[in-house]
């Protein structure tokens, strides 16, 4: 299990080089641009776009161009912005990492439980009206966009009734954990009902129609005919292999939200996470800072992988092996 | 006076409702299993044999499914029993070994945690004990170095010697009757005969009765003391396996015999049931069997009672006369 840990991670490390090294050529080597005018942002006099050729060492080879731009991301964060002269990209990713990983978390934790209470509960009463109608909130929470709902929670909170049974809710944005952790709590608790039900949704009724295979499998017939318990053959056998496919599902949504994916709840709710620093950059076409949130989001993706794998492997132990 | 039969069966029956109709997959079985008795079901594939088994236990979960009839355990009826009351019957006085080795067991629990978990579930051992008794069973089964193996996975076991993990599970808390369904059909001869000689060694031990569903007739002739021959969902021939090896009386029975590869055969080419196995949806309305039977009548329109005397009962409208001439035709061929 160990040697496996260590594999994984190995192999996720190199991942994460092969991203950079794709991402570096995307930016810096698409034929037929000129990297350092999309570095410097429209209109840029010849002065900066000098500036970059010699910060980026654009006239040298590739690899060292390459290392050049790690060593400005990484080594000596010290990359910055052209758009806005001066601002550096990697404290600005450093600040809205917390707040996404806040938001992203906080409703991890809440669609993990309402979902797999939502799927067990449902697998457990097929044929009864608790399954169905379960299935119906859970494809409701999936159709409704999450733009809307938040805006709908936004109405009912901010405005229509935040003279009455709202007016515990403090307006949009964000208050750090480490400033008031009712705060942090009060301000996230929308934006997280809001991002939790879209995936409950989904994930209640993925985990439902899982089980419901797992139920007919041999070896529940086996456990049952052992003499088990019907909650037991349903929670140690059937749901123990169930999620495995859930937390593949769940280590896939959880890197891609971190990476950036919650942006509309984040915009919604006046959040300035990584989504919405992505999302500004690139309207601004503020190519180190659209390079950096790639690179943060890449790092998380893999990084949730990663643990997913080794997550996977201590639920399963038929991929430890391989 | 005769002990009463450890397990009574009688006229079960199971029938599917699917969009085409109602489906009998076992239609008005009855057999007895004595105490210390094996009994063997013959049949073909898809003759109901495991539907049969699996309903008196309880296991048949489709929710399309009827079952009628009655099944006596130790004189209580279990039909129909809640799965609470079932609970103490399922692996502790009745043990069953499934079709399939390859997944019957849980994929993500060591086999020992499984052995485990039925032996507490019945016997109310402490946790080392239940695992020091898992050991033994392994070893019971013949699974060779059981204390490293019994923290090994489904998957790390060959299908064999997951027949036998299986067969120890259903064993580990001294059943009064062992059920195995097809235990060899998926392993290799040699295996297979390992495994029969295991069952037998370890019914002589537990003085437990066995109910043993095949389609090899080699493997009723090695095991059984009575048989039961299934087509269709029901019974066509019951008798003790010799009698039914030496004067077998329903054709379907001749059949399978025939279909047997004998040393002493003087044709090179086996011979085989013509036509295919029937459909349990569209059965014919008299016997099951008559569409592919040589010898068919008028009177095979209808329906006939399984009889008999005692201990040879078949379900044939042949005369006794008739089975005599038929089975001397066959048996020196011109
Ligand atoms: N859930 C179900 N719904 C409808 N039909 C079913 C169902 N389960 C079993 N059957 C039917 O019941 C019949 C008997 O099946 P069963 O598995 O008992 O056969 P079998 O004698 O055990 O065959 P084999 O030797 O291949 O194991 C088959 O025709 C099968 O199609
Ligand atoms: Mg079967």
């Amino acid at each position: 299990m160990i040697y496996f840990i260590v594999r994984r991670f190995a192999s996720a490390v190199l991942v994460l080089f092969a991203i950079s090294v794709s991402v570096f050529l995307i930016f810096f080597a698409t034929p037929g641009v000129d990297p350092a005018a999309r570095i410097a942002g429209r209109s840029a006099s010849a002065q900066v776009l000098a500036h970059v050729a010699r910060e980026f060492g654009l006239n040298r080879p590739l690899p060292i161009r390459y290392w050049l731009m790690m060593e400005h991301l990484f080594i000596k964060q010290d990359l910055t912005s052209y758009v806005n002269i001066g601002v550096r990209v990697v404290p600005q990713i450093t600040q809205a990492a917390p707040i996404t990983l806040s938001l992203v978390i906080g409703a991890a934790v809440i669609w993990m439980i309402v979902g797999v209470l939502g799927g067990v509960v449902a697998a457990a009463n097929q044929g009864k009206f608790i399954d169905p109608f379960i299935m119906f909130i859970g494809i409701a929470a999936v159709s409704v966009p999450a733009y809307w709902l938040g805006e709908v929670m936004n109405l009912l909170t901010q405005s229509k009734f935040h003279s009455s049974i709202f007016a515990w809710v403090p307006p949009p944005g964000y208050v750090s954990f480490t400033t008031s952790p009712s705060e942090w709590f009060l301000h996230l608790l929308f934006p997280w009902l809001t991002l939790a039900a879209l995936y409950a949704g989904i994930y209640a009724r993925v985990l439902r129609a899982e089980l419901v295979n797992a139920l007919n499998e041999d070896y529940v017939r086996t456990a049952r005919a052992k003499g088990l318990s019907e909650r037991r053959i349903l929670f140690r056998h059937a749901l123990r292999c169930s999620l495995i496919s859930i937390v593949s599902l769940f280590g896939l949504d959880f890197g891609a939200l971190i990476g950036g994916a919650a942006l509309l709840t984040e915009v919604v709710f006046g959040l300035p996470g990584v989504g919405m620093l992505t999302y500004t950059s690139l309207q601004n076409l503020d190519l180190p800072v659209i390079m950096g949130c790639v690179m943060y989001g890449a790092f998380f993706v893999v990084l949730a992988n990663a643990v997913v794998d080794v997550l996977y492997a201590y639920l399963d132990p038929r991929v430890r092996l391989a | 006076m005769p002990e009463a039969p450890l397990l009574q069966v009688r006229d079960l029956t199971v029938s599917f409702a699917t969009r085409q109709g109602a489906l009998r997959a076992v239609d008005g079985l009855s057999f007895d299993v004595g105490q210390k008795e094996i009994v063997g079901i013959v049949g073909e594939s898809g003759s109901g044999k495991s539907v049969a088994i699996y309903s008196m236990l309880g296991l048949v979960r489709e929710k399309n499914a009827t079952i009628t009839g009655s099944v006596l355990f130790e004189g209580r009826e279990i039909l129909g029993l809640s799965d609470k009351e079932l609970q103490p019957i399922r692996g502790g006085s009745i043990g069953m070994i499934f079709q399939d080795p390859m997944t019957a067991l849980t994929p993500v629990y060591t086999v020992g945690w499984q052995l485990v978990e039925q032996i507490r579930q019945h016997l109310h051992l402490p946790k080392a004990a239940a695992r020091q008794r898992a050991i033994e069973l392994l070893g019971q089964v013949g699974i060779p170095d059981p204390k490293s193996r019994v923290d090994r996975y489904p998957h790390e076991f060959s299908g064999g010697m997951r027949q036998r993990v299986v067969i120890a599970m259903a064993l580990s808390c001294n059943p009064r009757l062992l059920i195995a369904d097809e235990p060899t059909t998926a392993l290799d001869v040699t295996t297979q005969a390992q495994i029969l000689d295991l069952m037998l060694k370890l019914q002589d031990t537990y003085d437990s009765s066995i109910v043993i569903i095949t389609h090899d007739m080699g493997v009723i002739a090695e095991m059984a003391h009575r048989v039961v021959v299934m087509y269709a969902g029901r019974p066509v021939e019951i008798a003790r396996e010799l009698d039914l090896v030496r004067h077998p009386r329903h054709p379907y029975t001749w059949g399978l015999l025939d279909a047997v590869p004998r040393l002493d055969a003087k044709h090179d080419r086996l011979r085989t049931i013509r036509g295919n196995a029937v459909s349990p949806l569209n059965l014919p309305p008299g016997c099951a069997f008559a569409p592919r039977c040589d010898y068919v009548m008028d009177q095979c329109a209808q329906r006939p009672p399984l009889q008999g005397d005692a201990d040879h009962v078949d379900a044939c409208w042949l005369s006794d006369a008739q089975r005599v001439t038929i089975r001397q035709r066959v048996e020196q061929p011109s």
